[in-house]
């Protein structure tokens, strides 16, 4: 018994002495681990709160952060770090990085960002939501709900949910849209959207998809609409 | 001062420039103008039939070794179309559209303009090509290899693109101005064998010399941005990344481990003691990993085979024991997880930073580099899944400290990094 004691205790002994410069470490062989470049700034699995500017991109569909990636590899959307952390890697690989991100399926522990409410008028509030619901005919603009979802949460494969996202992050891609410096696959229906709303649409829209209370679980839905309202490249099969 | 001696002045100053131009177009014309030589009489290739075939399937590979896509095809654009922008210390230049397109690309060249612009530097309408476009190198170019990238790049689909014009400063957008620099700097020579050598000597020397252009980024550059003849490394245009010398005093001394860290790492991205990064790992993600195996054991058979030049770790200023016990702290909260306590790294996964010769560069600016932006290695057919590194977060005192501990520890022998150092590199 006695010596079983000590034996177990210089196990233990040499273990803590060998185990740092001798015992070789095994890295789980998993694109989670291969992925912690992205996680440093999206957050640990993907996730991220609301306060920042990054996105979150876990239970995102797979086809629409796949292209997503090419599309900052390839230039058709504008970030230095995200084109510099692409640029040598093969669709092959970044296509398994989406599907890895796409399945995560996490609780969504954000708050709304209510962020810019309190500058808003009314009126501006009003015209966001009816935007959001109802588009508007005059400009030949859809509803965000007619593509997004009608809960906002996407539609796989090709089409992001909108929700609980931070607003400053929804202004830019609005605005990058209409300058031509984010571009998505011909034909660009967001591009068209954008370019067509009233510069005060902008800010609106972006208020209205913020302020959204954000459901513990997203999930994209799985069948499309009956009928897309535009005809979009990033819906075609 | 009088009307008089205004004029006299006037027409001194007048006298002394117009001379000045004269000197400068007469180097232009001696330096470069023999140029129009006897082999404007070789016979061009033929245009088709088997031996174009051939051509083609050897011009690919010459294309690879040249990594003539990396200048020629633009982020997201039409292979070899053209349109990337090259930033210079002497403005902006564009490569062009090498597609055989008729009146944006290549479609009214012969494979004789196409030997000219590389062996000589001039367009097809007798202009003298920027130097940016590597000429310097791609002199020592064979016409058989030359004609063989003709015929590949004729084979390509034609891509209508423009060209758009160079955007460089004065004097440097004139022909004159680029007249000159060939007087100083540009001979147009053959490589030749050199008997006493090897043959992979030779093949290493030709590849690294001519279409490997390594100079480009490994030697140094004057003040008019003309490489040095000696791989000494270099800083690329924009200051942001080194290149190390080749042969590197950082590699192994034992030769054998030496060629295979050369030879894994433009294989793979990686090898046992390193990875490539930063502009490496673009050449070696869209070139070297193409590159055949005995044109790498060329390679490297020609780097290591002078005497190399010694490691300057005994000049290593120490970092101060303060300095050293912040990094040590740092490192083991924010590296050790994956690079290991003693710097040793895990095989095929993260590499060694305990001899690797990136941590050891006199020049440490690519470990700033590292640090801020993190990333992943090179995803080459060895290495299709790579790992990566997340940026880190450290100000410049931290960063500082940290790096020193990494350049200093497990028998690293480097130079220790200040405050203002990181400062001056971010």
């Amino acid at each position: 018994m006695h010596g079983g004691i000590t034996a177990l205790i210089i196990c233990a002994v040499c273990t803590m002495l060998t185990a740092p410069a001798g015992a070789q470490r095994t890295v789980p062989d998993t694109l989670a681990q291969r992925a912690l470049a992205c996680t440093t700034c999206h957050g640990a699995q993907g996730r991220v709160s609301a306060e920042g500017y990054v996105p979150r991109i876990a239970g995102k569909p797979a086809g629409y952060l796949h292209r997503q990636m090419l599309a900052f590899r390839d230039g058709r959307r504008a970030h230095e770090g995200m084109a510099r952390l692409m640029a040598q890697l093969t669709d092959d690989y970044l296509g398994e990085l989406a599907q890895h991100f796409a399945v995560l399926d996490l609780p969504y522990a954000v708050e709304a960002d209510r962020s810019g409410r309190a500058a808003a008028t009314p009126a501006a509030l009003q015209r966001g939501e009816a935007l959001v619901r109802r588009g508007d005919a005059a400009l030949d603009v859809p509803a965000c709900e007619a593509c997004h979802g009608n809960a906002l949460a996407g539609v796989a494969p090709g089409v992001p949910g909108l929700l609980g996202l931070p607003r400053d992050y929804v202004l830019a891609q609005l605005g990058a849209w209409r300058s031509g410096t984010r571009r998505a696959s011909a034909p660009d229906c967001m591009a068209r959207i954008a370019q067509r709303l009233n510069a005060a649409d902008v800010p609106a829209v972006a208020d209205a998809l913020a302020a959204r209370p954000v459901p513990l679980r997203i999930k994209p839905a799985d069948t499309p609409p009956p009928r897309w309202p535009m005809d979009c490249g990033s819906t075609a099969p | 001062m009088s009307a008089a001696r205004w004029r006299r002045s006037l027409v001194g100053t007048a006298v002394a420039l117009a001379t000045l131009l004269g000197v400068l177009a007469g180097l232009a014309r001696w330096g470069d103008d023999a140029d129009d030589d006897a082999d404007r009489t070789v016979p061009s290739m033929p245009a088709s039939g088997p031996d174009t075939a051939d051509a083609v399937v050897r011009g690919a590979y010459l294309a690879r070794l040249g990594h003539c896509a990396g200048c020629h095809t633009a982020r997201g654009g039409a292979p070899y179309a053209g349109g990337r922008a090259l930033h210079t210390p002497f403005g902006t230049v564009y490569a062009g559209n090498l597609t055989p397109d008729a009146d944006s690309g290549l479609g009214r060249w012969t494979a004789q303009d196409f030997w000219r612009a590389l062996h000589h530097g001039r367009s097809r309408d007798g202009r003298r090509l920027v130097p940016a476009f590597p000429y310097t190198a791609f002199t020592r170019i064979t016409r058989a290899d030359s004609d063989a990238l003709f015929a590949y790049l004729r084979a390509l689909p034609a891509v209508a693109q423009a060209n758009p014009p160079h955007a460089l400063r004065f004097p440097y957008n004139t022909q004159l101005a680029l007249g000159v620099w060939r007087a100083l700097f540009f001979r147009a020579g053959a490589y030749g064998d050199d008997a006493q050598r090897p043959a992979a000597w030779n093949r290493g020397a030709y590849l690294v010399q001519g279409l490997g252009h390594c100079d480009a980024c490994h030697a140094p550059r004057n003040m008019l941005g003309a490489s040095a003849s000696r791989l000494s490394g270099g800083v690329l245009p924009g200051g942001r990344w080194w290149a190390p010398p080749l042969p590197d005093a950082a590699d192994p001394v034992d030769p054998a481990a030496a060629a295979r860290h050369i030879v894994e790492l433009l294989r793979t991205g990686r090898s046992d003691i390193g990875s490539a990064s930063g502009p490496m790992a673009e050449v070696v993600f869209g070139s070297t990993q193409h590159w055949r195996d005995d044109d790498l054991q060329a390679v490297a058979t020609y780097l290591l085979a002078p005497p190399r030049p010694a490691r300057d770790a005994d000049t290593a200023a120490p970092a101060s024991s303060a300095q050293l016990e912040q990094g040590r702290a740092l490192y083991d909260k924010h590296c050790a997880d994956c690079h290991g306590l003693q710097g040793q790294g895990v095989p095929q996964v993260y590499p060694p930073l305990a001899g690797n010769p990136s941590v050891l560069q006199p020049d440490p600016r690519n470990l700033v580099r590292l640090l801020d932006h993190g990333g992943f290695a090179p995803a080459t057919a060895a290495n299709p899944r790579p790992y990566s590194m997340p940026a880190q977060a450290l100000n410049d005192a931290e960063a500082a400290a940290v790096l020193s501990y990494v350049r200093q520890s497990w028998g690293n022998r480097a130079s220790a990094l200040s405050e203002v150092r990181v400062l001056t590199l971010r």
